[in-house]
């Protein structure tokens, strides 16, 4: 094809997503079209997978039966969306297998939240309660995005996520009716994980690389900034039902633009994290990796079993 | 029979549901595919739920007002009645299928024979757990086959999980002599009616699997009068963590 | 031996007298678990009375570079459409 001819595809290609029509796999698009979603929709696959990390990690300690199912289905929950995604992402011309391989090699990222340690029941709530809360800011959009097979994917998980915010308040909720003790830890939970919770939506839109494009092909439909305003605008005063305190002593209303102000965030901390030097950062990844690995005689026997019974059953016929 | 002997024999089943579908909790994000983790967490939940339908009616048997996670989390390593075989740890992919498949199929059969009980609320509880076990034994059913006769590493994986976990099935038919007076009043039933069924079923399937059924007469029991392996400390330490670190709080 | 499960596209139908659907997909080693994986999958919530699979690469797609040939000459054919034949309002069931 001619540069001409790529960049006559080009303009109706981008006048398609204008009008709102969704791309769908075998349809035309720009390389880099095809890379970006490759990128974004492999990078919500594995930071799903890699979140069922944390959370999982509370399954056996869960205090009751009924937080125990809850939870189970939840990071249940999560790999469902993880294979969503990988299903939408392999309709774009690449294996699940490669990428695994982009995850384990270090090559492909995951949300740097999953990085930190999940030291106490609490945690479980204040994951839920932010962390879904923030995913949940996030994703929305998504469900309208240029992209049908993402699109499709998200009206999923969002149908089937909107249970693991209320899981996590839930917790909080109870913590914070409970004993001083209990009360303490739900405290020591937001303290940790309010600041990455921040962080989830990415650098600040100064920093960001990607916006304008993200938002052309509507991977994205607010700016970073502009959803973490969101979501402190929601959270705040559902840490103040909670009866908790914020840890950030600049957050204050302002009655001008109607938002939250708030304090200065740590970045340092944050691309630390990105780059692989948060606390977990080599416990996830070696955990994924070690089942992956783990797993490879089962695959195998499996697939083993399937060429035996075809073989079977052709000789039968035949 | 009195209260005491049947909250004794629920324990003897429900005990199983827990401690199993603790150990498959164990696993989730760790398991081959997402697939696999997805279906295991499947199985967990059910036996999970199931445990919850159980100590519901032991809390309501209770007089001192002990609820269904009292009876979960606060009793003491022998007060548990689950069998050995539930216990054992999940040491790779077959042990795991194998431990499964032995306590699936006793189960269904259990199932069938209790949906006959003289106790209403236990047959409501059998009538709907049923037809989730019948879906566990299909599954780990399918998975023992695949893995038997895949390729020669999970062959001979499978038969040592055969081998190793073969000495824990003799005692899913083992009756505590509380358990029998239950049985005689006609609200619990005596697994031993179903025994050769079990072997045969098991059996025939392994074979179809291309794994040696294992001749060894040697059995091991204990769990279900409250003498458990090893393993048995450290789930209920995991389990009761924060029963144990805060008391009498609510979660 | 390097070889992965294959993908298998998953419809479910909702309930009795609705359609199969098609839900995602999923991967696994042969029909019997890809419809157990499909079961546990995609309707651990209840969405489903019936499963059919199929594993992806049977699918036969249209082209969409043929799109304007394959499905543009439908636009001009309205009188396939009820409203095309003009009647008077005051003729009934019709």
């Amino acid at each position: 094809m001619s540069t001409n001819e790529i960049k006559n595809l080009e303009e109706i290609f981008e006048a398609k997503i204008a009008r709102d029509e969704k791309i769908e796999p075998k349809d035309w698009m720009p390389e880099k079209y095809r890379k970006t979603h490759i990128r974004q929709i492999s990078q919500h696959a594995h930071s799903e997978i890699v979140g069922m990390l944390p959370e999982g990690n509370w399954i056996t300690r869960a205090p009751s039966l009924r937080r125990k199912v809850a939870l189970l289905a939840k990071v249940q929950d999560e790999a469902g969306h993880g294979l969503y995604l990988y299903s939408a992402c392999e309709t774009l011309g690449i294996s699940r297998e490669e990428l695994y391989e982009q995850l384990h090699s270090g090559k492909a990222k995951y949300s740097s939240i999953f990085n930190y340690p999940t030291l106490t029941w609490a945690d479980i709530g204040a994951i839920g309660w932010l962390v879904d809360g923030a995913a949940i800011i996030n994703q929305v959009p998504l469900c309208n995005t240029s992209f049908g097979p993402y699109a499709r994917a998200m009206v999923r998980v969002c149908k089937e996520e909107s249970f693991h915010q209320r899981q996590g308040y839930e917790i909080m909720m109870t913590l914070c009716n409970g004993t001083q003790e209990q009360k303490d830890m739900a405290q020591d939970a937001l303290n940790r994980w309010w600041w990455p919770s921040l962080m989830m939506f990415g650098p600040t839109d100064e920093e960001s690389t990607h916006t304008a494009q993200s938002m052309k092909w509507k991977l994205k439909r607010k700016t970073n900034d502009e959803l973490r305003q969101q979501f402190i605008d929601q959270t705040v005063p559902q840490a103040d039902i909670l009866g908790l305190k914020i840890p950030d002593d600049n957050l204050k209303y302002n009655n001008d633009t109607g938002h939250y102000d708030f304090g200065e965030i740590d970045w340092s901390e944050f691309w630390q994290v990105v780059k692989g030097h948060g606390k977990c950062n080599k416990e996830r990844l070696n955990a994924r990796k070690n089942a992956w690995e783990n797993g490879k005689w089962v695959r195998e026997a499996a697939m083993a079993y399937a060429d035996k019974q075809h073989q079977r059953k052709t000789k039968q016929t035949g | 029979m009195t209260k005491q002997n049947l909250i004794h024999y629920i324990y003897g089943i429900a005990d199983n549901a827990l401690i199993l579908g603790q150990r498959l909790s164990e696993l989730c994000g760790h398991g081959p595919t997402l697939e696999t983790d997805i279906a295991l967490t499947n199985i967990a939940l059910d036996l999970l739920g199931q445990t919850r339908s159980y100590y519901q009616y032991i809390s309501n048997l209770t007089t001192d007002g002990s609820t269904e996670d009292d009876v979960a989390f606060l009793r003491k390593e022998r007060q548990y009645r689950n069998v050995l075989l539930v216990e054992q740890p999940n040491t790779d992919f077959a042990y795991i299928i194998v431990r499964q498949y032995f306590y699936d199929v006793f189960h269904y059969m259990l199932l069938q024979e209790l949906q006959l009980s003289k106790d209403v609320n236990l047959t409501a509880i059998a009538d709907k757990s049923i037809k989730e076990v019948g879906y566990h034994q299909q599954f780990s059913g399918d998975w023992v086959k695949r893995l038997g006769d895949g390729t020669s590493e999970s062959h001979d994986k499978t038969q040592q999980a055969v081998n190793d976990l073969w000495v824990f099935t003799e005692e899913l038919f083992h009756l505590s002599n509380e358990d029998k007076i239950v049985v005689d009043s006609g609200h619990g039933i005596n697994p031993k009616s179903f025994k050769d069924q079990y072997f045969n079923k098991i059996s025939t399937l392994l074979e179809d699997a291309t794994i040696k059924v294992p001749e060894s007469k040697y059995f091991q029991k204990g769990g279900k009068d409250g003498i458990h392996s090893e393993h048995m400390g450290y789930i209920l330490a995991e389990m009761q963590y924060m029963q144990r670190t805060y008391p009498d709080m609510k979660w | 031996m390097k070889k992965n499960w294959p993908l298998w596209e998953v419809f479910v139908r909702s309930k009795n007298g609705l359609e199969h659907r098609h839900f995602g997909s999923l991967h696994a080693p042969d029909a019997e678990m890809a419809i157990k994986n499909a079961r546990d999958v995609y309707t651990r919530r209840k969405e489903g009375v019936s499963i059919w699979v199929v594993e992806s690469k049977y699918i036969k797609a249209s082209n969409p570079d043929n799109n304007a040939e394959m499905f543009d000459p439908a636009d001009d054919k309205a009188y396939r459409h009820p409203t095309f034949y003009d009647l008077p309002d005051d003729v009934e069931h019709m």
